[in-house]
């Protein structure tokens, strides 16, 4: 199982952000992706996580198989922590979240309303659901803001238990998770270049809608 | 699926959920339009089943605009279209828990409020029956609407511009139903006229409100 992304463009809002970025993550592997603020992190993101379409250029692996993660975390405020994780394993057909609860330090605060969640709780929660995806590439946009330096260290940890079992992580981040093995990739050069007209016309009537 | 109807319908029953909005303003209006018309029995009589389908289908296009709003708000849109359930199932499971906390009970309350309008006597099981029937075609219509509005800050306004038009051929067949009821005519054919409007929409609108959500999630 890998996941190749090749002569990938993207565009947001019918501006064309990145294009010819092209890259592979194997099974077991993570890559970090960086770049400035509004440099297309999360656009290509959603693009390989399937929520929106590319411009140009082949994505291998299909979106059914990636568990994505970006600011908002799905979470309801007025049902209980464990109700939240029980909705999104039941959706993808699993049961049991013991195991998400304890890696990310959430088993004591399973009986709580969401609501009362810190900002930092309500994110390992989000984070929480990755787990019981069971899916194997996690696509992960700035995944630690809000987290304390201890819940930082954490999931990485998770992250690193998940690329032991096979599976693969792409996160866009700003800091560092103390990923030594991680491979980097730097969104700069990919700036794109082609005229801001051509996205519109790619995307034909779909632009009514922008 | 049943998974994200218990999730929707637990959501409506917790506190600041929305529900009872729509039945509290069906019995308002059932309270307060005899009140306004005046006492004058037979022309309550002649009135009330246009205002109680009135008033049924502007109860239900109260809440419409959480339908899709709050999961697009929360993010839980997004992770809902990169899971395994396709767009059309989870449009068609949120219209139907959007039927089962707002229609149902307006259409199992209709029958008490006809006594408040002086509703004839005959006509209680054609209000009954055509509610049942008819609503289904108001949450989804109700449910493209809120699709094709869902990215929009204040989108309430748009929605209800886009969807009472659409609204309008329920509205007549059923009031009409309720009408010829109260005279003692014979009903099949406006009912039929509502099977047939509800059939159509819960074949074709989970699709249509999936391509909708899809683009706007872009």
């Amino acid at each position: 199982m890998d996941l190749r992304v090749t002569d990938l463009a993207v565009a947001r809002g019918g501006i064309p952000l990145l294009e010819g970025v092209s890259f592979t993550l194997n099974a077991g592997e993570a890559l970090v992706l960086r770049g400035p603020n509004g440099c297309g992190k999360t656009t290509l993101l959603r693009a390989i996580a399937g929520l929106q379409p590319a411009l140009q250029g082949q994505i291998t692996c299909p979106p059914d198989q990636i568990a994505y993660a970006a600011h908002a975390d799905g979470i309801k405020a007025t049902l209980t922590v464990a109700e939240n994780l029980q909705f999104w394993a039941a959706i993808h057909g699993h049961r049991g979240i013991d195991a998400a609860l304890q890696s990310l330090n959430l088993a004591d605060l399973a009986d709580r309303p969401a609501q009362t969640l810190s900002a930092g709780q309500k994110r390992r929660l989000g984070l929480a659901r990755l787990l019981v995806t069971k899916r194997w590439l996690w696509v992960l946009d700035e995944p630690t803001v809000s987290l304390d330096t201890a819940s930082v260290t954490l999931f990485a940890e998770v992250i690193r238990t998940h690329l032991a079992t096979g599976g693969a992580a792409l996160i866009a981040t700003h800091i560092d998770l103390g990923l030594s093995e991680a491979a980097r990739l730097d969104l700069t050069p990919y700036k794109a270049q082609m005229p801001a007209d051509l996205g519109f016309d790619d995307l034909g009537f779909d632009g009514a809608f922008l | 699926m049943s998974a994200l109807l218990i999730r929707d319908l637990r959501l409506a029953f917790r506190a600041g959920g929305g529900f009872g909005l729509g039945l509290g303003f069906f019995l308002i209006l059932a309270v307060l339009v005899p009140l306004g018309v005046g006492p004058d029995q037979s022309t309550l009589g002649l009135i009330a089943p246009g205002i109680l389908w009135v008033g049924a289908l502007l109860a239900c296009l109260l809440s419409l605009d959480r339908l899709f709003a709050l999961d697009f708000e929360d993010g839980s849109l997004d992770l809902l279209a990169t899971s395994p359930i396709p767009m059309e199932g989870v449009v068609a499971i949120k219209a139907l828990a959007h039927w089962l906390t707002t229609c149902l009970p307006l259409a199992l309350a209709a029958p008490l409020l006809g006594v408040l309008l002086n509703l004839p006597i005959t006509a209680y099981a054609a209000l009954l029956l055509s509610l049942l029937i008819g609503t289904p075609a108001l949450s989804m219509i109700g449910a493209f609407g809120a699709a094709l509005t869902v990215g929009l800050k204040r989108g309430g306004l748009l929605l209800s511009l886009l969807v009472l038009p659409l609204y309008v051929p329920t509205l007549v067949f059923g009031a009409q139903s309720v009408t010829r009821a109260a005279q003692g005519l014979d009903i099949t054919t406006p009912l039929a006229l509502l099977a047939g409007i509800t059939a159509g929409s819960l074949a074709l609108l989970p699709f249509a409100a999936a391509f909708a959500l899809r683009i706007n999630l872009r």
